[in-house]
């Protein structure tokens, strides 16, 4: 598996757009502290970007990668390798590949602009980890999504349809039935509303850690005795654990039975 | 004639010195207690009280112009019995005491200093711990409280009192008090035509300062920082607010300021960082909001209900989670020339007024007003898009409700 992870790995290395993506990271992180030095602020718009544009370039990657190393993929199908080894290896390539684009592409700039000395060190270390999530969450739900569809076409518009209805539509709809539901206590729902959405859940997550939790009220209330304490946060990133693991063990489901 | 009458004047003066003594007090003068020095004391008189510990409480001062000094803050412990000093007398002042340790109760208003029906009055230079009510004045007029400081141990609003507590008073000046660790750190009730100035309130359980029926006052230059609920201006008129910060006012409930049932007052030159709301408005009108600065506030004003003929000019608004809530479609207040830190809009004639008018009025905001729980969707990509949509069409929020003049920069402020 890790010979397989390797050659993905270097594999996008080689095509440039790991260094795009880790470049755009680095001028966003720059741009932003040059704009303003304070770093929690830098923090706060980074959380904007981090839980839009991660899940999506996530997405389209691991689509991508998928069409595009088809023959190759079928090409390892031939050999004496387990089907599960080959894909897993390929998931982690792209994965570990876009999150050390995030990470570093993130992280060099805050370390210059002196990080370690600000108090912010654990919010941006949990933007991290967040925004790592979400890659790996991401890439591992195109991948199922690309298992699913042999139309390349047809493949790319459900992986983006995917991520618009995470991305969006869900809050539409979660926002939706909030209202509607105006009159019944929401708290509990809400809580377990955002527990289904990987994005809702990183924001929240987020959010909280940076002291706007004040805000959300007496719903807030709930969501801080919850996200706020250590087991809230061991629990929430159970639950993003459990995005990462449950799309992978249904990407070797499928494999099981897929024909090539 | 007239140097005769200067000489009769200076004699006057010279004669009432004469005749005013001076008490000393202390553990190894003739005189040891309070008590008893005021007992002897006669108009005018001085007591000097001397550094030392004196266990008292139920002094009563009444009806003599006495001087009340301490030396080196000799410390009066109440020992959480009852009220230490109680006075109904006019032209006297109580200066340089420490007194600590009021009764706590939850029928009386036990008071480290209480004051009631007296004129003419100055309390300075005290400090006053572990009080129950610091300094507790009632129908008095023409006071002078300045240089205090006032703290308490509150643990709970219903078994704690307030720092400086004025009732039925006129013309007072409270100035220069540290006041925290209580429920109210500075509480005016039918209070009329008096100032608070350069005190700081901070950390009190309930509010930082809190006024009712109290009209024709004006407070400046305080700062309150952290306060359970922040600072409350209730059912007043006349009432003016300049140069205050309200700062850290951070928790489910609270407010940097909360105006309720307030006429014709005028609010310029504040500060309101960091609270949850900076301003939330009740049923206030015709009031003036001029050359405020809110900085990262949750809510920067949230308006309540039946506002009407409000003006908001020059203020700005930075980086606050939602500038403004506003709940009705009828809208009689004015936005113009404001400074706005999330206006996207140019300037292009560069004369520092934006071309397109700012609604600071989102269509989240409105939303979260009729429905709390929606809070939960903040800085999520579909709530920037509604709000775009709604900016572009407002369908939901008053479409009259906005600045038409926002400024590209803010405005000069010391804050």
């Amino acid at each position: 598996m890790f010979k397989i992870l390797k050659y993905s790995f270097y594999d996008l290395m080689r095509s440039r757009w790991s260094y795009v993506y880790f470049a755009f990271y680095l001028a966003l992180g720059f741009v932003l502290l040059f704009l303003n030095n304070d770093i929690n602020k830098a923090i706060i718009t980074l959380l904007n970007i981090i839980i839009v544009l991660t899940p999506l370039i996530g997405t389209i990657f691991g689509v991508m990668y998928f069409y595009n190393s088809k023959e190759f993929t079928e090409l390892l199908l031939a050999q004496p390798i387990k089907r599960s080894t080959i894909f897993l290896g390929q998931y982690l390539g792209i994965s570990i590949s876009l999150t050390l684009s995030l990470v570093l592409g993130l992280g060099i700039p805050f370390l210059i602009y002196g990080l370690f000395e600000s108090s912010a060190i654990f919010d941006f270390g949990l933007l991290l980890v967040v925004g790592s999530f979400l890659n790996f969450i991401f890439v591992a739900l195109a991948f199922n999504v690309a298992l699913s569809n042999v139309n390349k076409i047809k493949g790319f518009g459900y992986a983006i349809l995917m991520w618009l209805f995470l991305a969006v539509i869900y809050d539409g709809l979660f926002l939706i039935s909030l209202i509607v539901f105006n009159e019944y206590p929401l708290d509990k729902y809400s809580l377990f509303a955002t527990m289904f959405n990987p994005i809702d859940l990183s924001r929240i997550l987020i959010l909280l850690k940076l002291d706007i939790s004040a805000l959300l009220g007496y719903t807030g209330a709930v969501f801080k005795k919850f996200f706020g304490t250590n087991f809230g946060l061991f629990v929430s990133l159970f639950v993003m654990v459990l995005w990462v693991v449950f799309p992978v063990w249904r990407i070797n489901r499928k494999l099981r039975k897929k024909d090539f | 004639m007239h140097k005769i009458s200067i000489l009769l004047i200076t004699l006057l003066f010279s004669a009432t010195s004469l005749f005013a003594k001076q008490i000393e007090v202390c553990a190894t003068c003739e005189i040891k207690t309070i008590k008893e020095a005021i007992s002897l004391a006669d108009d005018g008189d001085e007591i000097i009280i001397k550094a030392g510990i004196y266990k008292e409480h139920g002094v009563i001062l009444i009806d003599k112009s006495v001087k009340i000094t301490g030396i080196d803050f000799p410390v009066i412990d109440g020992e959480n019995k009852e009220t230490i000093l109680s006075v109904r007398a006019d032209n006297f002042s109580i200066s340089g005491l420490k007194i600590i340790n009021v009764g706590q109760s939850y029928t009386k208003d036990f008071a480290g200093i209480l004051v009631s029906r007296s004129n003419h009055f100055t309390i300075e230079n005290n400090i006053l711990e572990e009080v129950f009510f610091g300094i507790l004045i009632e129908k008095s007029h023409n006071g002078i409280v300045r240089n205090n400081t006032v703290s308490g141990s509150g643990m709970n609003q219903a078994g704690s009192g307030n720092g400086v507590h004025m009732w039925h008073s006129s013309k007072m000046k409270v100035s220069n008090n540290t006041v925290f660790g209580l429920r109210d750190g500075i509480y005016f009730e039918f209070v009329k035509h008096s100032e608070i100035f350069d005190n700081i309130s901070y950390e009190n359980l309930r509010y930082g300062l809190h006024f009712m029926f109290s009209n024709n006052n004006e407070y400046h230059d305080n700062i309150f920082t952290n306060n359970g609920a922040g600072v409350a201006v209730m059912f007043s008129k006349f009432v003016k607010m300049k140069n205050n910060q309200f700062i850290d006012n951070w928790g489910s409930a609270s407010y940097g300021l909360l105006l309720k049932e307030i006429y014709d007052a005028e609010i310029e030159d504040n500060l309101f960082s960091e609270n949850t709301i900076g301003i939330s408005v009740d049923g206030s009108t015709r009031i003036n909001y001029k050359r405020n600065t809110f900085l990262r506030n949750g809510w920067a004003i949230k308006i309540v209900g039946a506002c009407y003929e409000n003006d908001f000019s020059k203020n700005n608004f930075l980086h606050n989670a939602i500038d403004l809530s506003y709940n009705s479609k009828i809208n009689t207040n004015t936005f113009n020339n404001n400074y706005w830190s999330d206006y996207t809009g140019y300037d292009l004639d560069k004369d520092g007024v934006g071309d397109v008018p700012y609604r600071p009025v989102k269509l989240f905001s409105y939303i979260v007003h009729k429905t709390p729980e929606t809070i939960v969707l903040l800085r999520s990509l579909f709530v920037d898009i509604i709000n775009f949509s709604e900016k572009v069409s407002p369908v939901f929020t008053p479409d009259n409700l906005l600045d038409n003049n926002p400024l590209m920069q803010r405005t000069d402020d010391t804050n």
